[in-house]
């Protein structure tokens, strides 16, 4: 209990490694294996050819049977390890086989046959990776369709969201007029309104607005969020009120102030929201299960759900494309881990 | 900003010069006509319709679709029915039993949330918590051991729920283990409790990281000369942990309790995914009640579905009154949802 203790406790700054750091590193690798291993496995498993994909157990890596080309045929020719009856071993491509019978030849010497037991032959595998799985999600299904709705909701989506939201916490943090505290309330309490208590009359209000079934139905009403009102109202309090004023002596109208001034030196809270922004629209799932319909609408989220139920047996076609959904998300966090989670560790949100 | 610019940069210059003149001139009119400190009602006002139009005017609508009946979407069609959704979903002959419910999905529903839930955040904070204080820890590669640990936060639910299907499934990786193991394969997401189990562990692993994160925060905020002091007045290790570490850090681990509970009874997309809320209900969640009732079977009972999200609703009002009892920071902490 004592030594739990002492690696519960320990800080930072201590000098030698003792037990209690092993153990440290011990479950940290174990996190390593559990947060990583099963995307690792999904994207290994995505390079396999449906018949790789098929085996049990499954291999590690993308192995597939090797082929090779033959004098005389026209397609290559299945690779075998064959045990000959002598007792010899050499590696032959498979021309055809007929019951327990196979009936091979050796590439360099194809006059030659050898009939054998389908027990004494062993395919010959290397590395394939079935790169057709991703060519062929584009080629097969309306894939570039998906991918583009995504695009367009999360783009749009996002540039009307940090325009709002800029604008709203401008007024909040350098105007001083009448309910302006009652505005600002109002907009923070809708942050415990989570949308899945209100889908029904949600439903009414975008099906009244003409918007069912259409990108727009999900972009609008996610487009002022309370998160981003708030990052951006407490980032814009620090900038000098001297500097809007500064900009009046010269009769800069407000609209211009806010433009000119307040937007590029919000740059950084801006960043921010734009980020948690791209996260937040391109992982929608329930609203956009209810409100779009027509698989032509679909985004990726809808079309990888949409498929999983259908495609139970095109798993080499489903994992290319949930490899493909998680790309840009995984690209995102590699280049801005940093500032994604230092944002998260002060404003508290996700 | 250096003078000679980026060609690339002149486009959205041009367009962002085009858009502060076209919008410029009517707000002069405006800015004329309320005078300027009034004029940030112009630039709420954005904000504040879309927020009518799809947050307040749905909350009070709710209300109405869940006091009147049928199956038609359009107000006026809706015959006014008083309490009778309401009674559907309450009348129970046990409410101990769901099965002697009339909706009895619904109470399976709410019993399946309220168990999903304590497991989930109870797990889900305990190895938060040893995950942060592990990475409070002086070690080599703490940077990219955060963010191992933080990755999956920011993956999509249906990609989540589909990563670990494949894991999951019958001729999976894991069964391959197993029968390395010589076991015999398990249907982890045929059979009941393992679904349960599955849905949990899933959920668990996608969060976890959001909640290391904000407990890693607090703890790096605890000064580290309380615990030399500690150390040279010969505290035990344990002593240290229990009276510095823990109360020192108590504000951050209520707010991710709570923070965590308000997250678990909304949880839908993962498990959706995963398991469809099966084998039969054994993983069917509030959410997913209201889902079907209201949009996914062929008949859409509006009325039912939004007096479910009624009681959703009063949940987390409870949960969310309970947040601010404790922490005391009234709305400033801004937390609660993780969409915007």
């Amino acid at each position: 209990m004592a030594s739990v203790a002492t690696m519960l406790s320990a800080r930072r700054g201590r000098g030698k490694a003792d037990w209690t750091d092993w153990v440290s590193y011990g479950y940290l690798l174990l996190g390593l294996l559990l947060m990583f291993g099963p995307v690792l496995w999904l994207v290994l498993s995505s390079f396999k050819s449906a018949a790789a994909l098929n085996e049990f157990p499954p291999h590690f890596l993308p192995y597939g049977q090797k082929s090779v080309a033959v004098a005389g045929h026209e397609t290559p020719l299945p690779l075998y390890r064959v045990t000959l009856p002598d007792g010899a071993t050499r590696e032959l491509a498979e021309v055809r086989r007929i019951g327990i019978q196979a009936t091979l030849v050796d590439p360099n010497a194809p006059d030659r046959e050898y009939k054998v037991n389908i027990r004494d032959r062993k395919p010959v595998r290397d590395l394939q990776f079935a790169t057709g799985n991703y060519s062929e999600i584009f080629a097969k299904f309306s894939f570039g369709t998906y991918l583009w709705n995504s695009v367009f909701i999360t783009v749009v989506a996002t540039l009307i969201t940090l325009l709002f939201n800029a604008m709203a916490a401008f007024a909040l943090s350098k105007y001083r007029f009448g309910g302006r505290d009652a505005v600002f309330l109002l907009i923070i309490s809708t942050l415990m309104i989570p949308p899945t208590i209100i889908l029904v009359p949600n439903f009414l209000v975008v099906s009244e607005l003409g918007l069912l079934n259409s990108l727009w139905g999900v972009i609008w009403p996610a487009v002022a969020t309370p998160t981003g009102v708030f990052i951006l109202r407490q980032y814009m309090l620090t900038i000098p009120d001297e500097l809007i004023d500064a900009a009046r002596m010269d009769h800069a109208s407000e609209w211009r102030i806010f433009w000119r001034i307040i937007l590029p030196l919000s740059a950084p809270a801006l960043a921010v929201l734009a980020i948690f922004s791209v996260m937040w629209r391109w992982n929608d799932f329930l609203w956009l299960l209810i409100v779009l319909s027509p698989t032509e609408k679909f985004t990726l989220q809808l079309a990888l759900n949409a498929f999983q139920g259908e495609l139970t047996t095109q798993w080499h076609y489903l994992l290319a494309m949930t490899v493909v959904t998680l790309l840009p998300v995984t690209l995102v966090f590699a280049f801005l881990q940093k500032y994604i989670t230092t944002g998260i560790a002060s404003a508290g949100v996700k | 900003m250096n003078s000679a610019r980026h060609p690339l940069l002149e486009l959205p210059a041009a367009a962002g010069r085009a858009a502060l003149n076209a919008v410029d001139a009517p707000m002069r009119v405006v800015q004329r006509l309320l005078g300027v400190p009034r004029i940030g009602w112009m630039f709420v006002a954005p904000n504040l319709v879309i927020l009518g139009l799809f947050t307040f005017l749905p909350i009070v609508v709710n209300f109405y679709f869940a006091f009147t009946g049928g199956v038609q979407l359009y107000p006026s069609e809706r015959p006014f029915t008083g309490f009778e959704n309401l009674e559907t979903l309450f009348e129970c002959e046990s409410y101990l039993d769901p099965s002697s419910c009339r909706k009895d999905l619904f109470w399976r529903a709410i019993y399946n949330t309220g168990e999903f839930a304590l497991l989930q955040v109870g797990l889900m904070v305990a190895f938060a918590l040893v995950t942060a204080l592990v990475l409070n820890r002086k070690i080599l590669g703490r940077g990219f051991f955060r963010g191992v640990f933080f990755y999956p936060v920011l993956l999509s639910p249906v990609v989540v729920a589909l990563i670990w299907k494949w894991v999951l499934q019958r001729e999976g990786v894991l069964n391959a283990v197993l029968a390395g193991a010589g076991a015999s394969p398990i249907g982890w997401l045929s059979d009941a409790s393992w679904a349960f189990f599955w849905c949990v562990f899933v959920s668990i692993w996608a969060h976890m990281g959001f909640y290391t994160l904000i407990l890693l925060a607090g703890l790096q905020a605890i000064p580290a000369d309380l615990y030399e002091a500690a150390e040279m007045d010969g505290a035990s290790p344990w002593r240290r942990f229990s009276r510095i570490t823990l109360p020192l850090l108590m504000p951050n681990l209520i707010v991710v309790l709570v923070l965590g509970l308000i997250r678990a009874v909304q949880i839908f997309d993962e498990v959706f995914v995963l398991t469809g809320g099966g084998p039969g209900s054994a993983t069917t969640f509030i959410v997913q009640f209201i889902y079907q009732t209201g949009f996914a079977e062929a008949i859409h009972q509006y009325g039912l579905a939004a007096a479910a999200s009624l009681v959703l609703a009063l949940s987390l009002l409870v949960l969310t009154v309970l947040q601010l009892r404790l922490t005391r920071k009234s709305l400033a902490g801004g937390r609660g949802r993780d969409d915007g």
